[in-house]
């Protein structure tokens, strides 16, 4: 990783789970084949890259915005409706990804450029107004977006689970459509992750800390703050839309409430503080805590022993608690226990440890 | 052409207070003006105004002939005007080395540069380190700035104002809370920096031993408005200075 950014995680346990991380997601669908554990992969490759790119604003530039499902909607819509129409296949992919990107990242710093030279807190509310309309946008254009039903599409046949790549399984495994849109997905997520580890290390990058750690002093050497803030923006919205087109390719279908509610947003939000805001590798793992949060949580409590309900006095106190749709509050436990133990978030206070 | 810093009947006013007064003054290269004065008597407003912090209620700021007046504080900075702050204003989490280094990157143009990586541009960051031999601190490059005593933030300070190589530079009460053995680094870097002899120098100083010490010539604010302007000796011995400021230190 040395030549590409020089950038570490900078624990021996954060580069540990990093490490961890990485691999399980490659090995994943030769050790748990099926289409839920690669579901859950490639939710976790994606967020990765949405939470990375919502670190750049919140964790190195300190911008807070609440915007940010509407420029990864952006990059999904844009995959789905040339699909959904049947404009060609891999090309609409690559056109829609393209230009979801582009009109993301320029809306993204326009949004910037005009609300930004208000005080914080009215740029927070502008963006909350942005994401409020995007929803209603999305919502009532049905003849674009197909309304609340959303859109379904078909992806090119060898993106497709009837697709065989190899006639002989590998490792045990069937090597089709579905297998290679992961990988796809995996890659291409990897490659978005390191290109922001190394835009956030680059000269650029070190001015968005600086103006996150005094804008005024950053103005007074000469940075113009609102350009560089514009700018930020206009990347994190770029790299959100990248995340959304991968989205809609692992879905295959495109709706308001996958893409664009405000659960999507505290989600990226709690990825971002539990892994540790401004260091990139840490919204990677908040990332995949979250996701597998989501997956498993309701699962682990399903599969809770029957004896620990049994128990007496115990039982009837905790039984309720444990029942599987209270998976949230065992989230909300779990978020308040890591903020508890990681303050500055899992890898920030890996590194306050290294450095004390 | 000689790059003068001039200030044309330059006014703030801030309801109805009037916090600097029509000041017109000004000043050549080579020479370093102390401006004295009262608590409250506008210096570092006067400051804010040159540097672009603050933006006049009436009146003009030109250096070198160009009309500053209406230009943003960056845009004043990347002209050549330098600034460091009375009340320390570092990055605090960032190291030592990168306060310098962000200054030193400034002053190349080099901050929009999103290819490259930061850490490969060695020229700049010697160029850090040699500022922060200038004003021995070396030893702390790599702690955060916010860890730093009080005296070593305003030679930090001090340093990233030497990063930014301006034309104009602001000095506002440079050692202020330093204790009397660290005083010495900041002030002999700054007579260094007068013996370049092309430099326009602004210190706003209270301590009268250190102005007598550097001062080519004393300006003397009182109630926002100008009131004495000479050589400092001559400065320091009029009534009206003994009255608005000395009367109680001297």
């Amino acid at each position: 990783m040395k030549p590409l950014s020089g950038d570490r995680p900078g624990h021996p346990a954060a580069t540990a789970l990093i490490l961890l991380l990485l691999a399980a997601l490659v090995a994943l669908p030769f050790v748990l084949p099926g289409a839920r554990a690669m579901g859950t992969g490639g939710r976790i490759a994606i967020f990765v890259v949405l939470a990375a790119s919502y670190d750049i604003l919140l964790g190195y530039t300190g911008i807070v915005s609440f915007a940010h499902t509407v420029f990864f909607a952006i990059g999904a819509y844009a995959v789905a409706i040339p699909l959904a129409r049947g404009w060609g296949g891999w090309e609409s992919i690559l056109l829609g990804t393209l230009a979801g990107a582009v009109c993301a990242a320029t809306l993204s710093a326009a949004i910037a450029l005009l609300s930004l030279r208000v005080r914080a807190i009215f740029f927070s509310m502008v963006t909350l107004a942005a994401a409020s309309l995007a929803q209603l946008l999305a919502s009532q254009m049905r003849d674009v977006t197909g309304g609340e039903d959303g859109i379904t599409f078909a992806l090119p046949p060898a993106l497709t689970p009837a697709f065989r790549l190899l006639a002989e399984p590998l490792f045990g495994t069937r090597v089709d459509g579905r297998m290679l849109t992961y990988y796809l997905i995996l890659a291409v997520a990897l490659i978005l992750f390191l290109a922001m580890l190394r835009i956030v290390n680059s000269p650029f990058g070190r001015v968005l800390q600086a103006i996150r750690e005094n804008a005024f002093r950053a103005e007074a050497l000469g940075y113009r703050v609102v350009t560089y803030r514009a700018l930020a923006s206009g990347l994190a919205g770029g790299f959100a839309a990248l995340a959304g087109s991968l989205f809609a390719l692992q879905l295959r279908y495109v709706g308001p409430d996958s893409v664009l509610s405000f659960d999507i947003m505290v989600d990226i939000l709690l990825m971002v503080v539990i892994g540790g805001m401004g260091t990139l590798f840490g919204p990677a793992l908040g990332a995949a805590l979250i996701v597998m949060c989501h997956t498993y949580l309701q699962l682990a409590l399903q599969s809770m022993p029957q004896t620990v309900r049994d128990l007496p006095l115990i039982g009837p106190l905790v039984g309720p608690l444990l029942a599987p749709d209270r998976w949230l509050l065992w989230l909300g436990v779990l978020f308040v226990a890591i903020v508890y133990a990681f303050p500055a978030g899992i890898v920030g206070t890996l590194r306050q440890r290294r450095r004390a | 052409m000689e790059r003068v810093l001039l200030t044309r009947d330059l006014t703030i006013r801030f309801g109805g207070q009037v916090a600097v007064d029509r000041v017109s003054c000004a000043f050549q290269p080579g020479t370093l003006t102390a401006i004295v004065g009262p608590n409250g008597a506008g210096k570092t407003t006067y400051f804010n105004l040159i540097s672009g912090q603050l933006r006049p209620s009436g009146g003009e700021v030109f250096l070198g002939g160009a009309r500053l007046t209406h230009m943003s504080a960056p845009a004043r900075a990347r002209r050549g005007l330098g600034r460091a702050f009375q009340l320390t204003n570092l990055f605090p989490d960032l190291s030592v080395l990168e306060n310098v280094r962000l200054a030193v990157q400034a002053q190349a143009g080099t901050g929009l540069d999103f290819l490259s990586m930061a850490a490969s541009h060695a020229d700049l960051r010697d160029r850090a380190w040699a500022q922060l031999e200038r004003v021995a601190l070396t030893a702390r490059a790599a702690t955060p700035a916010s860890v730093l005593s009080h005296g070593d933030q305003r030679k930090l300070e001090v340093a990233i104002l030497m990063a930014l190589e301006p034309d104009v530079f602001m000095f506002d009460e440079p050692t202020a809370g330093m204790s009397v053995d660290e005083m010495p680094v900041v002030l002999d870097l700054i007579e260094r920096l007068k013996a370049s002899g092309d430099k326009i120098i602004l210190l706003v100083e209270h301590k009268m031993d250190v102005v007598r010490r550097l001062a080519d010539r004393v300006i003397v604010l009182h109630n926002g408005a100008l009131v004495a302007d000479g050589e400092p000796a001559e400065v320091v011995a009029s009534a009206i200075v003994r009255e608005a400021y000395l009367g109680v230190s001297a």
